[in-house]
């Protein structure tokens, strides 16, 4: 009982994960929250929705394309409501993406309407028993995603020139600027790389919450707290927490009960927030905000 | 080679630079001095495009560049080493270097580029892994300078070398902005420090409150009166460093 409910609660964990990486991405570099984080993931779901079933292109073409949507509207987003306001308080830019939740969100249920619909799975198939543990096919598959994605996005960022501008920018983007970084283009494709990680999360969560504007609300939140957790400031922390987030709001559910899941996370918040301000694997840092 | 004429640059409503007129010919090494606050930090902002000037023009080798981008600036061939050394802490030092190289397109000659800054700074080659947030002072500032000859500039902008440097961090190194100038970088110098740029660099322009109040080669300036009392604090002592 203990080891599956691990199990099972691994493979949400990996979506928290994914989708906080795409927060603390964001945060690391720029120092503001991206609150529209979970809309423009279900915003590019949508896209890989109307592409895989009203379009009937093939799966993996359909998933494809969709990310290369969400690395596209990530930058859009970026150029067009972000960086005109770049030089104000950091504050107008968290305001900016709060408004964008709203508009997101809004847009989406006028474009594709307010009502659930089914979104397929990737893999089929009964589930796989490993030992006496029961693992759908479904969730190894988030699990080597989650691996591959985060594999990916540690190695181009510690070992190819893009990855050290985008860090180096992050610590100092006027010492970046001068030293030929272009500093615009950088903050565009950290914000694409964002979005692609929240689009993996929305495609892969989609099956199992139905594709619904407000789908990624929870997965949102969850990501909030996963990245609390971690530090909010360190990509492993973001990592880390959202597979804590998720084994442990499994074992709530499992073992006290199944309503205080959700309730479950906020309160996490709340105490790591208190205990431990600057999370698992974060570095206290005061600044600007 | 490098030519400003007439730059004035203002920051909201106060006035940062006025007319500001001066220019660095290839080989040279040339002194910016003046007070704190008297605009050497924003004449170099205004050269690597970091801030724009309202009126004047500013020429590389023939052809205006303000309004470029900094990074545009960088690939043409201006490159700074900024005041605080500005170093990323947490990259190694080889990251460090690494940035330099971002703009550039020759990428085949920068196996060299590399052998000649751990040729002129040995200590960087010895700490190559280390994050450069824990590098002394002195190093850091070798890191500032070896980064910004990664992006082979063909003028260098070195604002504040010396400061909080040791006296002897500090003399080690003007030896290696004296060896680069003469294996060709031009050097376009600003310090506090007058005696020390005066002795090191060929011409100085000195300014105050933003604008240009002397100028002329280094070793008649070291001599004039004027300088002397107000630069070089008392100017008895003759020239030191």
């Amino acid at each position: 009982m203990f080891w599956q409910q691990v199990v099972s609660g691994l493979s949400a964990g990996c979506l928290y994960a994914l989708a906080a990486l795409g927060l603390v991405l964001i945060y690391r570099t720029m120092e503001i929250v991206n609150f529209a984080h979970g809309e423009m993931a279900m915003i590019s779901t949508f896209v890989a929705y109307t592409l895989l079933v009203r379009a009937g292109l093939p799966y993996i073409l359909a998933m494809l394309s969709a990310l290369a949507f969400a690395f596209i509207f990530g930058m859009v987003v970026e150029r067009v409501f972000l960086r005109p306001i770049q030089e104000g308080p950091l504050v107008s830019m968290m305001i900016m993406t709060l408004g964008l939740f709203m508009v997101f969100n809004g847009a989406a249920g006028w474009i594709w309407g307010f009502d659930p619909v089914s979104f397929p799975y990737a893999v089929r198939g009964r589930p796989l028993l490993i030992g006496d543990i029961i693992v759908t096919r479904d969730s190894l598959l988030v699990l080597a995603v989650t691996v591959i994605m985060a594999g990916a996005l540690y190695l181009a960022l510690r070992f190819t020139m893009a990855g050290i501008a985008i860090r180096a920018t992050s610590q100092n983007p006027r010492a970046a600027r001068l030293m030929g970084v272009p500093v615009p283009k950088v903050y565009a494709i950290t914000w694409g790389i964002s979005a692609v990680l929240g689009a993996v999360a929305g495609i892969l969560i989609a099956p199992t919450t139905f594709l619904s504007p407000s789908m990624m609300a929870e997965v949102q939140i969850k990501a909030f707290t996963a990245a609390v957790l971690g530090g909010f400031s360190s990509l492993p922390g973001a990592v880390v927490g959202g597979l804590l987030l998720g084994v442990l709001e499994n074992l709530v559910a499992g073992y006290i009960s199944t309503q205080l899941k959700s309730t479950f996370a906020f309160a996490l918040i709340v105490i790591v927030l208190l205990i431990r301000p600057s999370g698992i694997m974060g570095t206290t840092e005061r600044r600007k905000v | 080679m490098l030519r400003l004429s007439e730059v004035d640059v203002s920051y909201g409503m106060v006035g940062a630079l006025r007319h500001v007129s001066m220019d660095v010919r290839e080989g040279e090494i040339v002194a910016l001095l003046g007070a704190n606050g008297a605009g050497k930090t924003t004449t170099l902002r205004a050269i690597s495009g970091v801030v724009r000037p309202a009126s004047g023009s500013i020429e590389f080798e023939g052809a205006p560049i303000d309004g470029l981008s900094p990074e545009r600036i960088v690939s043409l061939g201006i490159v700074q080493a900024p005041e605080g050394r500005q170093v990323f802490p947490e990259l190694s030092a080889k990251e460090n270097l690494l940035i330099g190289t971002y703009s550039r397109r020759d990428r085949a000659r920068i196996p060299q580029d590399f052998a000649r800054v751990y040729e002129h700074f040995p200590v960087l080659k010895e700490r190559e892994t280390q994050p450069a947030g824990t590098l002394s002072g002195g190093e850091q500032q070798m890191l500032a300078i070896g980064r910004a000859l990664m992006a082979s500039p063909k003028v260098l902008l070195l604002d504040e070398p010396s400061l909080g440097l040791a006296p002897m961090v500090t003399r080690q190194i003007f030896q290696i902005i004296k060896a680069l100038n003469a294996e060709g970088t031009t050097i376009l110098l600003v310090e506090q420090n007058a005696r020390l740029a005066l002795a090191a660099s060929d011409r100085a322009y000195i300014l105050e409150t933003g604008s240009v109040v002397l100028s002329g080669p280094s070793d008649e300036l070291l001599e004039s009166e004027e300088v002397k009392r107000s630069y070089l604090g008392g100017g008895a002592r003759g020239r030191g460093a």
